[in-house]
């Protein structure tokens, strides 16, 4: 990886207030954060420390108060209308009245790709998800994790380079879980996407990332980023390895310390 | 069979219950007929009166079915007016009076069902019709419509406008009101993170509207339409009531009231409902293939 890359995300004092009817919710404050290309970048935090919010900046669906965010050197509208990146929600949210394969194209739809370059994208999308074969059915017909899978897909389909990932494996059950895991890591490996990914699982941030920024909530800010020293090519029995064991355990007494201030 | 059966239990209680309140309803008059000829009226002998007096107070279930079928069929095959001796519709038969109601309803329905969707699109994506359009739309249908359906006629009538239109109108002022509500919701059920999805892909108003809320709208629609549909003919029915109108199941109630003809009353009642029914029932069949193309069907 050459140094001289320019950041693909880099925030600077950021902040972010929501004006709520009792109050004011400091819900970013101070965050400095600098995203390299091909990093895989998990938000760990309770709830309400602002790891979806700063996503949430990123993706231009909310409007910091002050401070500044660039993400690929433009301001996260331009990034938005320059399609950087693919959104992936914590629910699948696919359309029930369209098929796997609909619900892949509806933003190369929007996008306005002609039709047979979307046929060719909705078919490699469904093969990074390992879903070929499901593009006729209808969202109810496949199981929890498999909607969550059509959902990447409908992420990847345009091939931004950067996704961003808001608990997407959060509603699912562990062994689904680990198994996503698995195939998201070698989805990464494959397309050399920058991953935003917010969890509120140490295991699962662990295993996937290659940086894991902690944060605390009250107001949301940053109290630790590790630098993942395990190895990029990583099996689902890492997680017994002593590194790994060792991340884990800073990660868990950074949360512990942002907990320590109430 | 499963879903007939209680259907047919239902329908078998009310029958039981119309015929058990026929003896009393009609008991008087036979009584009365009884004493001025002089006879004694045995228990038996005023039950089979009650049940098929000329001008009952309420004709029986099998009496109206009688009146229906004289007024349709037979009317129609071999009345002296009917549709195979003049080969149009006699004006005696209420295959004709159904017919003049039905088109005012279908006109009204569709003016009211393209209103109210207009008025919903326009309250979903104008704040200010959204705060000024629906306390109207609300207090509209808390006018009484049978006070407001001879304004609307003479009003019309004024300005040269008579005949189906005024009728129409009244029924799509009926049934402009459940669309717009059911399509409000409709086009709000989207979740926000579905419209935040859409903003990622810096999707317009107008991909937005036809890509995620109008197919998300079509259940409750179609629920609306329903109700609708039946608002309108009750509308058609008003609007003939106090025009004087001289056709349509509206002017078949009337004209039944002012010469106490309460088989007539009734088999237009009937009739209108056996309408409705058949109304509801298309739209339902509408329903399951638009959502079952859809893929939305259970």
């Amino acid at each position: 990886m050459s140094a001289a890359e320019a950041p693909v995300i880099e925030a600077q004092r950021l902040n972010l207030v929501f004006e709520t009817g009792d109050g004011q919710v400091h819900a970013l404050k101070d965050v400095d954060l600098t995203v390299r290309k091909g990093d895989f970048v998990s938000f760990i935090g309770p709830s309400g420390c602002g790891k979806t919010t700063f996503l949430r900046v990123v993706a231009d669906l909310e409007q910091p108060t002050s401070g500044s965010i660039r993400v690929n050197g433009m301001s996260p509208e331009a990034a938005r209308k320059a399609r950087a990146y693919g959104y992936v929600f914590q629910a699948a949210g696919l359309y029930p009245w369209r098929t796997i394969a609909g619900n892949v194209r509806l933003p190369l739809e929007i996008m306005g790709y002609p039709r047979a370059d979307a046929g060719a994208r909705v078919a490699r999308a469904l093969e990074l998800v390992e879903l070929t074969g499901f593009e006729k059915k209808y969202p109810w017909q496949l199981s929890g994790g498999m909607q969550q899978r059509a959902s990447i897909a409908r992420a990847l389909a345009f091939d931004a380079d950067i996704l961003l990932m808001d608990e997407p494996f959060g509603a699912l059950d562990e062994i689904v879980r680990d198994r996503l895991n698995e195939e998201l890591l070698r989805l990464w490996h494959h397309t050399g996407k920058t991953i935003g990914f917010v969890t509120h699982s140490i295991p699962e941030a662990v295993y996937l990332s290659t940086r894991i920024v902690v944060m605390s909530p009250r107001p949301g800010r940053i109290t630790d980023i590790i630098e993942s020293p395990l190895p990029r090519d990583r099996p689902l029995d890492i997680r017994d390895t002593p590194e790994f064991i060792a991340v884990a355990h800073r990660v868990r007494e950074g949360l512990r310390a942002g907990h320590s201030y109430d | 069979m499963r879903t007939a059966f209680p259907v047919l239990s239902v329908v078998a209680v009310i029958l039981a219950l119309w015929y058990a309140a026929c003896v009393p309803m009609n008991a008087q008059w036979a009584r009365d007929q009884a004493a001025r000829a002089g006879v004694e009226l045995s228990a038996t002998a005023l039950v089979t009166d009650t049940l098929a007096q000329q001008r009952p107070r309420l004709p029986a279930p099998h009496q109206v079915a009688a009146e229906l079928w004289n007024t349709t069929w037979v009317e129609e095959r071999h009345g002296r007016r009917g549709l195979w001796n003049t080969g149009t519709l006699s004006n005696r038969s209420l295959i004709y009076h159904g017919w003049v109601t039905l088109s005012a309803t279908l006109l009204g329905f569709a003016i009211g069902t393209g209103l109210g969707i207009l008025l919903a699109v326009g309250i979903v994506h104008n704040r200010a019709m959204d705060l000024s359009v629906m306390p109207w739309a609300i207090a509209s249908q808390t006018i009484p419509i049978l006070a407001l359906a001879p304004m609307i006629i003479v009003v019309l009538n004024a300005v040269g406008i008579t005949g189906l239109i005024p009728k129409a109108i009244i029924s799509a002022y009926l049934s402009f009101f459940p669309v717009v509500v059911g399509m409000v919701k409709g086009l709000r059920a989207p979740e926000a993170m579905q419209l935040d999805l859409l903003k990622t892909y810096s999707a317009s108003e107008a991909q937005t509207f036809f890509r995620l809320r109008l197919p998300a709208s079509m259940p409750y629609l179609f629920a609306s339409l329903k109700v609708g549909i039946a608002a309108a003919l009750v509308g058609a029915i008003v609007a003939e009531l106090p025009t004087g109108a001289v056709a349509g199941l509206g002017a078949r109630l009337l004209a039944g009231s002012y010469f106490g003809q309460t088989l007539q009353i009734w088999s237009a009642l009937v009739a209108a409902a056996i309408i409705a029914a058949g109304m509801v029932g298309l739209i339902g069949i509408a329903q399951r293939i638009t959502l079952g193309r859809m893929g939305m069907a259970r």
